[in-house]
């Protein structure tokens, strides 16, 4: 042990000798983005984690809503081959497939919008790039959302 | 001979891929599903026309693909979110996957008779 002064080191042996001790304190650096009297509260908010649960909450109801959506559109009584107008106009006849069939587009919808929206972060990389994807995105999302509820609430079994 | 550069990941990266693969592939055909249903809205005749296109033996293909993209999405979202929010979960990655990949192998063969058992009726006869 090599020490020339009797305080505790910051650094051992390994690193070198240190320069500083008690009475030949290192210099003071300020931290980087110190906060000012100006900086706002939060420099940013909170949505890339409101966003990231989301996908995760969703997620799990998603599970459940799709699943039983391919069940019952796919696999039961009949598959795929007994779907039509008149399998819709029955199953929309109650508020329980509605409200199923609402929250599944929404949930769906949304989740897959931020899904790509995460995509094209990950891989468009010139910012116009970016902003013309995302555009064409939030459009599309919109628009299918709007319409798709649209269609649920105005249906109307007796359009013939 | 020095090894290549590229990184090519294990288990843990190559689910991530997938999950974003079967992500994108479901968001797509849930645009043309919101259409499609949409079109209840425009007569009785237009909507069975265009689900006629569903009951047929190579959409009935599509529709098996479709379901494997959604099962594998949902058991390795399961898998993704006990890797956040269970202790253990982060520890247990790589043994959940290969759950992730049972449990959708068995669903699979489960859905080969519902999903594929009419179209192989109409190409094959009864």
């Amino acid at each position: 042990m090599s020490s020339d002064t009797s305080s505790a080191k910051a650094i051992g042996d390994v690193e070198g000798v240190s320069l500083y001790d008690v009475d030949n304190p290192a210099p003071y650096i300020e931290a980087p983005r110190k906060r000012t009297g100006k900086t706002p509260r939060s420099t940013r908010g909170n949505f890339e984690m409101a966003a990231w649960l989301f996908m995760r909450l969703s997620g799990i109801v998603l599970v459940v809503l799709v699943i039983g959506h391919l069940l019952i559109q796919l696999v039961l009584d009949g598959g795929v081959s007994k779907i039509g107008f008149a399998f819709v106009a029955g199953r929309w006849a109650s508020p329980f497939w509605q409200v199923w069939d609402l929250l599944m587009l929404w949930l769906a919808m949304l989740h897959g919008a931020n899904g790509l929206r995460t995509v094209i972060n990950d891989y468009a990389e010139r910012a116009n790039t970016r902003l013309w994807l995302k555009g064409l995105l939030y459009t599309a999302t919109v628009f299918t959302i709007l319409l798709g509820t649209l269609v649920i609430f105005t249906f109307d079994p007796n359009i013939r | 001979m020095p090894a290549g550069t590229l990184y090519r990941g294990r288990e843990g990266m190559w689910s991530w891929v997938a999950h974003r693969v079967t992500g994108v592939l479901i968001f797509f055909f849930l645009f043309v599903h919101v259409l499609d249903t949409a079109l209840v809205r425009v007569s009785p005749e237009a909507y069975d026309d265009v689900v006629a296109t569903y009951k047929t033996p190579i959409v009935a293909l599509l529709e098996y693909g479709l379901v494997a993209a959604i099962l594998f999405h949902a058991l390795n979202g399961l898998r993704v979110i006990a890797v956040d929010f269970w202790s253990k979960g982060p520890r247990h990655q790589k043994a959940m996957l290969w759950w992730v990949m049972g449990i959708w192998f068995v669903l699979m063969v489960g859905a080969l008779y519902p999903v594929l058992g009419h179209a192989a009726a109409e190409l094959f006869g009864k």
